[in-house]
């Protein structure tokens, strides 16, 4: 049914040049179309489902609660589309919502796919928030329609610098990435803030995703006797590395950002985990301020848990929607503005963009494995 | 701590592995001329064999003596890997014995792919935890720690590559191993079951790479779908070197590169003044395989040039 409208919307789109503007549901409201992507199928494929429900979830309360925009009653519908993460896929599905004139779009969740999305999207003049693109390039090429409502690297880096330095009192420091945009682009951060924060890096070494022997470069480490390892990259590799790290009676500690702080890790480096420290963009969930009600909320609905990013979804959805009613209007050319002035609170935080789209005061929170799970220690940034 | 020493001791722990595998891939060379691509995945198969084994016995008597435990999931995960290499030799190579030397090369890369989807299929995509069923002692040795299973392996490696050389150069199956990789056709005439030896030499490679397999798995405690690739690929890279055909320098070849990329990642940075990292450290040990290959095209140790390379 709902595939048979969204034929018939695309098919009007392509004969009359917009149908959004002309389409009514069967109750005379006016039909908006907000677009969702993210991957629907592939081994990501629940994470993506997750953020669609998060948004649908938005979505559903804004038609519930029967909202006027330009004198009209509005009735907004989701779009979702399947990028599979993969960055190919994700322009040719922008190029289709582009087609369909959807008001705004929610997503991509991964940074690599809404990275060349963001393009089409801004040449379209569309805006677009992405609950969990955490690269720092996608706000930082200049396009006014890119928005994020999760910190960025760069702040996760500050964060994870300023922690090793101030908070674990590091004084030297070794730090280890896999080569990956994203363990690269993290330890670069880290790197910088380490070093504005007066700690200094002993060195850099590097590994790479096929390997799970690290000891040569471990020992290296070992003989620069830093007081605190980092490492950029994700759980498959750092759970061994603990392993011979303390194989090799190293004592320094270990910190490392969200792609290691997963169950998959407490799992493989076992006993050698305890003690270590991970950062992950965001609040835990009880600590959101809606965040209980809306795990209930969506239990409630889906009847299962929430992932990872379905708060954020249902936020980047519902901080579009603030800004249409603000705006009074629908095109993307009139709210456009408003959404960059934004302040609202939504269930994972107060929500407001700084002039490059990024979240303001985004937070970030720090964990550490105690007896073998990850445990809460506190959060950074987000507060005033 | 001696540093050079741990980085000597880390590197003599990667290369017994290399070597232990090495000498699959060089047996089956040695004999048919044939590089069996396949077998980092026979490596796979064994660790994964054995991590199922140990993880079914934790389950059903978790008070059971560690050295049993090992003993049975090792003999599991051999027998599992002869019959494998058996079934691969038997349906897909003895076909092709006489077919142009590129068939049976696309076949090999095209078992390991098969291999690597199946082992995905039963296992799954994520990295699978492997229980330490022995406790983690630390030793020191010239002033550099290495833990028992690290010891384990160096021992357990060394005492299997002896007994190989014993195997080939002083019994009757040795002899018929070593006159068929002299000629087929004259080893047949002399009496020897040419077909038979060749099933017995694959055999003996699986035998000893599902060894390898398990000292891998539990000495970084992780089992994975894809683990045999990369490792077959330093292991062939190690036979090369050594020189491929060559019992002996499959053992000296491993060893030199575990040596090399141990050295190599530590030291790099120190060598070129932080102008090149420790990123650089497969390109280390690939320039210096090209290195050896343009003074001695056979490899260290290789002596004739076979006929069919």
């Amino acid at each position: 049914m709902v595939i048979k409208r969204l034929f018939a919307c695309v098919v009007s789109a392509l004969l009359m040049a917009g149908c959004s503007s002309d389409e009514e549901s069967k109750d005379g409201r006016k039909v908006v179309n907000i677009g969702h992507v993210g991957p629907l199928t592939g081994p990501q494929s629940h994470l993506g489902k997750d953020n669609e429900r998060g948004a649908t979830l938005a979505i559903d309360e804004a038609n519930q609660s029967g909202i006027v925009i330009g004198g009209e009653v509005i009735e907004f519908r989701l779009l979702s589309e399947d990028d599979e993460a993969n960055p190919q896929k994700g322009t040719v599905v922008a190029e289709r919502l582009m087609d369909a004139n959807v008001a705004g779009v929610v997503g991509h969740l991964n940074s690599g796919t809404t990275i060349p999305a963001s393009k089409i999207y801004f040449d379209a003049g569309v805006p677009q928030v992405s609950p969990s693109a955490t690269a720092i390039e996608f706000t930082h090429q200049g396009y006014e329609t890119a928005y994020r409502v999760m910190a960025n690297d760069e702040q996760q880096g500050k964060v994870l610098g300023d922690f090793a330095v101030k908070t674990l009192g590091a004084k030297s420091i070794a730090i280890i990435d896999d080569r990956s945009a994203y363990g690269k682009g993290l330890a670069d951060e880290f790197e910088s803030a380490v070093k504005q924060a007066g700690g200094a890096i002993m060195t850099r070494e590097f590994t790479d995703k096929t390997k799970i022997d690290f000891t040569a470069i471990l020992t290296t480490i070992k003989g620069l006797n830093p007081d605190l390892i980092f490492y950029g990259g994700m759980d498959a590799q750092a759970g061994p590395m603990m392993k011979q790290i303390k194989n090799l009676g190293v004592t320094a500690n270990f910190l490392g950002g969200d792609g290691i702080q997963t169950r998959q890790f407490t799992v493989l480096s076992g006993a050698e985990g305890e003690g270590v420290y991970a950062s992950s963009p965001g609040l835990p969930l009880e600590q959101m301020a809606g965040g209980s009600e809306f795990r209930d909320k969506y239990k409630q609905v889906y009847r299962e848990d929430i992932q990872l990013y379905a708060p954020y979804a249902y936020d980047a959805t519902s901080v579009m929607i603030d800004a249409m009613k603000r705006a009074n209007s629908v095109d993307p050319a009139t709210y456009s503005p408003l959404l960059r002035g934004a302040d609202f609170l939504g269930v994972t935080g107060r929500i407001r963009f700084d002039e490059r789209g990024d979240l303001k005061g985004g937070s970030i929170s720090l964990y550490r494995v105690t007896n073998g799970v990850w445990k809460y220690i506190e959060t950074f940034g987000g507060g005033e | 701590m001696d540093i050079f020493a741990q980085q000597v001791i880390n590197g003599l722990v990667l290369g017994s592995v290399y070597a232990l595998v090495a000498l699959g891939y060089t047996m089956v060379y040695g004999i048919l001329g044939l590089i069996n691509f396949a077998h980092g995945e026979v490596v796979m198969i064994g660790a994964m064999i054995a991590l199922a084994v140990v993880s079914a016995l934790l389950a059903a008597s978790p008070d059971m003596n560690p050295f049993t435990m090992i003993l049975i999931a090792s003999a599991a995960a051999i027998l599992v890997c002869v019959l494998l290499a058996f079934f691969m030799e038997r349906l897909a190579y003895r076909p092709l014995r006489k077919a142009p030397r590129l068939a049976p090369l696309i076949t090999a890369i095209g078992i390991s792919i098969l291999l690597q989807n199946i082992a995905m299929i039963i296992w799954g995509r994520k990295y699978k935890m492997v229980p330490q069923i022995f406790p983690t002692e630390t030793h020191e040795l010239f002033g550099a720690s290495i833990t028992s299973v690290q010891l384990f392996i160096v021992v357990i490696s060394g005492i299997l590559m002896a007994g190989l050389l014993l195997v080939v150069h002083f019994t009757k199956l040795g002899r018929a191993m070593r006159a068929t990789s002299e000629s087929q056709r004259v080893a047949g005439l002399m009496g020897i079951n040419v077909n038979k030896i060749i099933s017995v030499t694959f055999m003996i490679g699986a035998a000893l790479g599902a060894v390898a397999g398990i000292l891998v798995a539990g000495n970084y405690s992780v089992a994975h779908y894809s683990m045999g690739f990369m490792l077959g690929l330093k292991a062939f890279t190690a036979a090369v070197l050594g020189g491929i055909g060559n019992l002996g320098g499959a053992v000296l070849g491993g060893l030199l590169l575990g040596l090399i990329e141990s050295i190599g990642a530590g030291y790099i940075g120190a060598l070129t003044g932080g102008f090149l990292g420790s990123n650089y450290q497969d390109v280390f040990a690939f320039v210096v395989l090209i290195v050896v290959l343009v003074f001695r095209p056979t490899g260290i140790m290789g002596e004739r040039v076979s006929e069919r390379a």
